[in-house]
């Protein structure tokens, strides 16, 4: 089975890309599966089912999403591979721009938008600098020149990603991303294998449950602002 | 050992860790913008790289979210892609070849096509006749592996696989009537990150010549400090129009009809033409329609005809563009608070 992980701030077109790329990995009798990953609430998972795709979706709640991502993939693959599945997908939200959820020699995919700002390639982290595919959407409605700066900066901070525009809306490009992924090599266990880079860490008496603000509340690993 | 040339010598890759990081920076300004990504100040001239990455803070490197080695190559990565960018500026489209595959009914399609630089060509046909899907296979580079079945030869040959997924092989630049501009910046500055991204040596004046181009082909003319977001619509359009021509990397524009107002269409496509673009076309307007050398109708995902602009049509150019002019008149009327009360001769 292979296994590709997805992941991309907040409404920057994840889902919509993936029907897209399950759309035409159909058309080439490829059983698709979807893991959504989110962390209060999500319907995403419906909109995977009415297109009759196998899905699991996990809510992280108060943990860290990317914790609660590394601590479920692998039970999520053994289910996929009960399940007969070819390809299983990961869909994860990066929420702190620190997220890394990229598994090493596992194919990893980040997706961003051209509406997110000239400087967002530059504040994400490992979810995108370590990505083996960056995906850019949202490419109809900004200007070209917009689109090639866009590109430009991505290119900078991951210069050996494969960048692809696709719109979520048309399925334009989906064709193409449909292709690297069904090209990815077979994913035979998760276990033993390792994370590209460290999750973000914390484990300080707010991570316990602390509310009260205050020095004297604050124990464990706290890190102060040089103001 | 991996080889790449640098200021005409050829060197070792790692080689550039080991080099001055100001000589280097005289070369690649765009390295101080490496470092910013990371969240790091660039290193000082009379230091190298590799001192600098040594010296830095394990600590750092746990918040950037890397290794150092894996900086190190990213770094390298980051200078050969910077490299290739000035080097492919040579890249010259001489000549498109679209070869014909099948239709949505699996009908083959009669078509060897062959576009070369300056040529308009117009897409006809209705919503789902498979416009964006032959824009799609050019833009892909499709070698009889999309669901067309097309194949696209660039200068009479196959084009290698990676230029599917490079920066600097972006065949085709987009313009639809969809497109705003979303950056909140002032068009001089606009265009001047533009210019930056690609790697322009003067970058003032390429500036300078695209407003110029911009407010010539702008039915009213804008001052360089206007936010590109406040531009009424033909402005963006000229704007878009004059950067994609003067600025954009790809020799091939596609163009989804343009509005016709506050936009000279004529001159903005004769710029496009003279920068030696291909430019595609989709439009049902006769103007732009009869201006174009070929007209290819799209029928069920496939070419169904072509027609080539016959002479009487292109006598009817210039009494359309009368009946265009005419009628704009009107409308500067309207806008003018005056009266269309007398006799309209057609």
């Amino acid at each position: 089975m292979r296994l590709i992980t997805v992941s991309g701030p907040p409404s920057s077109g994840k889902t919509a890309v993936i029907c897209r790329v399950i759309e035409a990995l159909r058309q080439q009798a490829v059983k698709v599966g979807v893991v959504k990953f989110d962390c209060l609430s999500t319907e995403d998972d419906e909109r995977y089912k009415s297109m009759g795709v196998l899905v699991r979706k996990g809510l992280s709640g108060a943990l860290c999403p990317d914790h609660f991502f590394v601590s479920n993939i692998e039970a999520c693959f053994h289910w996929g591979l009960d399940e007969g599945i070819d390809i299983l997908i990961s869909e994860s939200a990066g929420l702190c721009n620190r997220c890394s959820p990229h598994i090493k020699d596992v194919m990893s995919v980040c997706v961003i938008d051209n509406l997110s700002g000239q400087n967002t390639p530059k504040k994400i982290g490992p979810m995108l600098k370590s990505a083996d595919i960056v995906v850019i959407t949202k490419g109809d409605i900004v200007s070209q020149a917009e689109r090639e700066v866009f590109s430009f900066r991505v290119k900078n901070v991951n210069p050996r990603s494969t960048t692809m525009h696709v719109n979520g809306l048309t399925g334009q490009g989906a064709e193409e991303l449909a292709r690297l992924f069904a090209e990815s090599s077979d994913v035979g266990g998760l276990g033993e294998r390792q994370l590209r880079f460290a999750m973000p860490t914390a484990l300080c008496s707010y991570c316990l449950g602390e509310k009260r603000i205050g020095e004297e509340y604050q124990k464990g690993n706290i890190r102060k602002m040089d103001i | 050992m991996e080889a790449i040339r640098f200021n005409n010598n050829i060197i070792r890759r790692e080689e550039i860790l080991n080099m001055d990081t100001g000589s280097l920076r005289q070369r690649l300004p765009a390295i101080n913008d490496f470092f910013s990504s990371f969240g790091l100040t660039a290193p000082e001239d009379g230091t190298t790289i590799s001192h600098f990455l040594l010296e830095l803070d394990a600590e750092i490197l746990n918040d950037i979210g890397m290794e150092r080695e894996a900086i190190n190559e990213v770094f390298l990565d980051f200078i050969e892609g910077m490299l290739e960018i000035q080097k492919t500026s040579g890249f010259k489209l001489v000549e498109l070849t679209i070869i014909g595959g099948r239709n949505k009914d699996g009908k083959s399609e009669e078509l060897n096509l062959e576009l070369r630089p300056s040529q308009i060509i117009c897409l006809v046909g209705h919503t789902g006749s498979g416009k964006s899907r032959l824009l799609a296979d050019i833009e892909w580079m499709a070698r009889g592996d999309t669901p067309t079945g097309r194949r696209i030869l660039i200068n009479g040959d196959i084009p290698p696989s990676s230029w599917r997924h490079s920066h600097e092989h972006r065949l085709v630049a987009q313009l639809t009537q969809n497109m705003n501009f979303v950056m909140d910046v002032a068009v001089d500055e606009f265009v001047r990150l533009h210019a930056e991204s690609r790697l322009v040596q003067n970058v003032e004046a390429k500036t300078n010549q695209i407003l110029l181009k911009a407010n010539d082909l702008a039915g009213e003319p804008f001052a360089p400090d206007t936010p590109v977001t406040s531009l009424s619509g033909g402005q963006s359009r000229a704007l878009m129009i004059a950067d994609i021509a003067l600025l954009s990397a790809s020799p091939i524009v596609l163009i989804d009809e343009i509005e016709n107002a506050g936009i000279d269409r004529k001159r903005a496509l004769e710029l496009l033409i003279d920068e030696e673009k291909i430019v595609l076309i989709a439009t049902h307007d006769p103007i732009l329609a009869l201006m174009g050398e070929k007209r290819l109708i799209l029928r069920n995902g496939g070419v169904h005809k072509i027609i080539n602009t016959t002479p009487v049509e292109r006598r009817n150019l210039s009494k359309i563009e009368e009946l265009d002019k005419n009628f704009l008149g009107l409308r500067n009327r309207i806008r003018n608070g005056e009266l269309i009360d007398f006799e309209i001769g057609l």
